[in-house]
């Protein structure tokens, strides 16, 4: 039985667990909606939502269109009230603004019954969906490992289903199964108490299940599988061998006492979890280099701005929270009304009349920084670079943008911490950066570029502010030489160029270097040599771009 | 579902103590509750809303009005003036982000305008929360201008809007409770020192704790009504606790010992204005009403004196040393064990 079946298994038993499913459209997946839409009641709420979904169409209001008609106010009910029961399936999730995300947290805190089946096909580890509602969601499944013949006859069997959910209300809780939960989320590192409530959930859905009255060890490993493991930022001490005397264990210094089954229970809990852990979390996690940590997406986006300096009026639907335009509406209604047989005193206004006053905002700015951290750079300057950032730093928390920060060293270019609002955050990576080994230019722009891209992509202006000496020379495959590698960075210079990315290039070497001035023209940046680039005109600088 | 019970909520006794100051006293102007994910900070607004009695409003008006206020003086063109009062829980009104300044403010009711050519006021989330609580989860992420508009409407008890030819305003009487991660970006300095109480939570890591939570928790699931009434007598005394001292909060006294000694804390950690000093005294006054005491002593502010002091400290934003440090030093300093 793989652990998938189990998830879908459970989620037919509560469809109130929720899950979020990380994989991108495919044979599984569609295998997997397919088999728990079967295995839930005849009749039970099935909806898809797709990510772009308006706040009227999502909790409900006035139906515009019946309501002119009727001239009386017709109310048409949300997603979320129709799907009371059932379930919600979130498509393209990792695309969900956080305000949509918070309203489905709330429907979701106030019980009711609401499934949520999240489907993330986010691709790096930064495009996940909103963390408030991951943090809600118990089971979090990733699909793309596993192979389309596993999937086949998933939900396929008929199981008791009908007479688990039956079951599942008499259900009992043990303490010691308690204890195991809070343990064993305590020992991998989950913050969110959520998370031993959902698992508790899960494996009281499982003994349902299994037709036992109480979550047993069986039950309790899975719960730990599909809702711990996910969530560890730790990797838990390996369990001890019962034949060594107990060394002082300050995870979990609480288990070592108790010594009876209570403290068995919650070891083998924490193995379930450690064994479903992904391998390569591990490697991450044992690098002490776990940086994936919750951060949302904020800020208004361009292209729906509903504030901001107003540039007109466009047709469009007043109620996804645009404002209408009364004037330019009446204005488009005016030539239509004797052929719509209006009667004096009373202006009939169709649908298609409505203007909607556009905005244009300012979008935030992310700054991305790349840092030279190479030997040249660490030997003369990073130090006083370190500093420059600092003060660049302090002026973007002014200016309340986001920041993001790339180091170049050694043979490529490395993400220190992806875009942040967090300038704490920033300090503290930028703090631990050591220096050495060679310059990575090329391989640094091309990182900038690809940040400064998908900053975009979100609907942010990038700016990309580079702090190197310029002695470029490690070419972008990460093979020394000088030739080389100053040939591939022009070359990156001109692709972030080319994408209209203002840039800001700052000259830590000890004198300048021409190549930097020559790097700094190909990417179209202004150049400043530290020795000059006082903290004010830094600031001023990076304010101007 | 009924709320979880305010008195069954494990551990977070500051956050607590804050909650039932502001229920108490509403004009501190809020509580700011910065921390974890699943810490209970929504539990604990939405427990402390269930357990006030419920207030009397008059029937049908949108703003909440209180009959007893101002008799038939309802907003201006308010449908209900006249209309009979009636009983209703305490509002919690979710102010979830990306909501539109229309939502928050009100704004020119629509459908009415353009069915029935009446120029109305739709009223809206800030007219619901009139005496109630409005709560901001992640108000960190809240735009700018929103946050700005809350807190001046917070500050001010009325809701002024001139827009689309409209031109009304209501009472918007609130508790204000934000919460949110600092980890996913700050809240700009001059919009922290608006909020009167600023709390941090922190998810409990002992074992004993959380499986108190969890149990307590997981009780309440499996049968609410049972659990709930298990704890009906405490919710009780609370409910008490909180309408004495509201009745006695203007016959606490405030010695000048303890006046000055707010000051001489403001002093040595800076803090900008006077908002720190007044807020200080308020909430030491307020939780002296909650512990039944005749005057607000030093003992009061002592307890006060970190959630009302650490928001309002001047300091670095890439400043890592807490500022509950700070104040706490200071506190220290201030009373020498």
């Amino acid at each position: 039985m793989s652990d998938l079946g189990s998830a879908l298994d459970l989620l037919a038993v509560d469809p109130g667990l929720g899950a979020c499913v990380r994989a991108g459209p495919g044979p599984v997946r569609d295998r997997f909606l397919a088999g728990l839409r079967a295995a839930l009641p005849e009749g039970t709420p099935w909806h898809r939502m797709p990510a772009a979904i308006d706040d009227i169409a999502l909790l409900g209001g006035i139906d515009l269109a019946a309501t002119l008609a009727a001239g009386r106010p017709i109310a048409e009910k949300g997603l979320l009230a129709r799907a009371a029961g059932g379930i919600v399936v979130a498509a393209m999730a990792e695309r969900l603004p956080p305000g949509t995300a918070a309203r489905i947290a709330q429907a979701l805190d106030a019980g009711g019954g609401l499934g949520i089946v999240a489907l993330d096909e986010g691709l790096d580890a930064e495009e996940r969906p909103p963390a408030a509602l991951r943090d809600r969601l118990a089971l979090h499944l990733d699909l793309a490992a596993v192979p389309p013949k596993d999937a086949a006859d998933l939900g396929a069997e008929d199981k008791a289903w009908d007479s688990a959910r039956a079951r599942l209300a008499a259900v009992t809780t043990p303490p010691e199964v308690i204890e195991a939960l809070a343990g064993a989320s305590l020992a991998l590192g989950i913050h969110s108490l959520r998370a031993p409530l959902l698992a508790l959930r899960a494996a009281r859905a499982a003994a349902a299940l299994a037709g036992n009255e109480a979550p047993g060890e069986a039950e309790l490993a899975l719960a730990a599988r599909l809702v711990l493991a996910p969530r560890a930022t730790v990797i838990p001490a390996p369990a001890e061998d019962p034949a060594e005397p107990p060394p002082p264990n300050p995870e979990t210094g609480e288990s070592e006492g108790e010594g009876d089954n209570t403290g068995r229970l919650a070891d083998q809990v924490l193995d379930a979890a450690r064994a479903a852990l992904p391998p390569g979390l591990l490697t991450a996690m044992a690098a002490g280099a776990l940086r994936t940590r919750e951060s949302g997406p904020t800020g208004a986006r361009q292209k729906d701005a509903k504030r901001g300096r107003p540039v007109g009026t466009r047709r469009g639907d007043p109620r996804a929270g645009a404002r209408l335009a009364i004037l330019d509406t009446l204005r488009a209604a005016a030539p239509w009304q004797r052929l719509r047989g209006a009667t004096a005193g009373r202006v009939q206004v169709r649908r298609d009349d409505f203007r909607v006053r556009r905005f244009a905002a300012r979008t935030r700015t992310t700054t991305v920084f790349v840092v030279d951290a190479s030997g040249s750079a660490a030997l003369h300057r990073l130090a006083e670079a370190k500093g420059a950032v600092e003060l660049l730093l302090a002026d973007c928390y002014v200016r309340r943008d986001r920041v993001a920060m790339l180091a170049m060293r050694g043979e490529g270019a490395e993400l220190l911490l992806p875009p942040t609002a967090s300038l704490a955050r920033a300090k503290r990576s930028l703090a631990a950066l050591p220096g050495g080994g060679g310059t990575p230019l090329a391989a640094g722009i091309e990182a900038a570029a690809a940040l400064a891209d998908q900053v975009r992509r979100g609907g942010q202006t990038p700016l990309a502010v580079f702090l190197t000496d310029g002695r470029a020379n490690i070419a972008l495959d990460g093979t020394p030489g000088r030739a080389r590698a100053e040939q591939d960075a022009e070359t990156a210079a001109a692709r972030l160029r080319g994408l209209g990315c203002p840039a800001l290039l700052v000259d830590i070497g000890q004198s300048a270097h021409p190549f930097a001035r020559r790097i700094a023209e190909r990417m179209g940046a202004r150049y400043l040599q530290l020795p000059r680039a006082d903290s004010g005109a830094l600031a001023r600088a990076v304010a101007a771009g | 579902m009924p709320p979880f019970p305010f008195s069954a909520i494990v551990a977070q006794d500051e956050m607590k103590q804050a909650l039932l100051i502001a229920a108490v006293d509403s004009s501190i102007g809020g509580v700011l509750v910065f921390g974890d994910r699943g810490t209970g900070k929504s539990t604990a607004v939405r427990a402390l809303a269930a357990l006030l009695p419920e207030m009397r409003v008059v029937a049908n008006c949108p703003y909440n009005c209180n009959p007893e206020d101002h008799g038939a003086r309802c907003v201006e063109g308010c449908p209900a003036i006249g209309h009979k009062s009636r009983a209703v829980p305490v509002p919690v009104i979710d102010l979830p982000l990306g909501a539109t300044e229309d939502r928050v403010v009100g704004a020119l009711d629509l459908e009415r305008a353009l069915a029935a050519g009446v120029k109305a006021f739709e009223p809206g989330l800030l007219a619901r929360a009139n005496r109630g609580f409005l709560y901001i989860d992640e108000a960190n992420l809240l735009e700018d201008h929103l946050v700005d508009l809350l807190l001046d409407v917070a500050a001010s008890g009325e809701n002024v809007v001139e827009r689309e030819g409209i031109s009304i305003r209501h009472p918007a009487r609130f508790v204000l409770v934000g919460s949110g991660n600092p980890e996913e970006g700050e809240l700009r300095p001059q919009l922290l020192d608006r909020f009167g109480l600023s709390v941090e939570v922190r998810t409990p890591t002992d074992l004993p704790t959380r499986i108190e939570v969890i149990r307590r928790r997981d009780a309440f699931e499996r049968d609410p009504a049972a659990f709930t009434a298990q704890y009906k007598r405490q919710e009780a005394a609370t409910r008490r606790r909180i309408l004495a001292a509201r009745d006695r909060l203007g016959e606490v006294r405030v010695p000048d010992s303890t006046l000055e000694h707010a000051a001489q804390l403001c002093m040595s950690l800076g803090t900008d204005g006077l908002r720190g000093e007044l807020t200080l005294i308020r909430a030491a006054r307020a939780l002296a009403a909650l512990d039944g005491a005749a005057e607000a002593t030093d003992h009061a502010l002592r307890r006060v004196a970190p959630s009302a002091l650490r928001h309002r400290l001047r300091r670095n934003p890439l400043d890592e040393a807490g500022s509950t440090v700070r104040v706490e030093r200071a506190l220290a300093e201030l009373f020498p064990a």
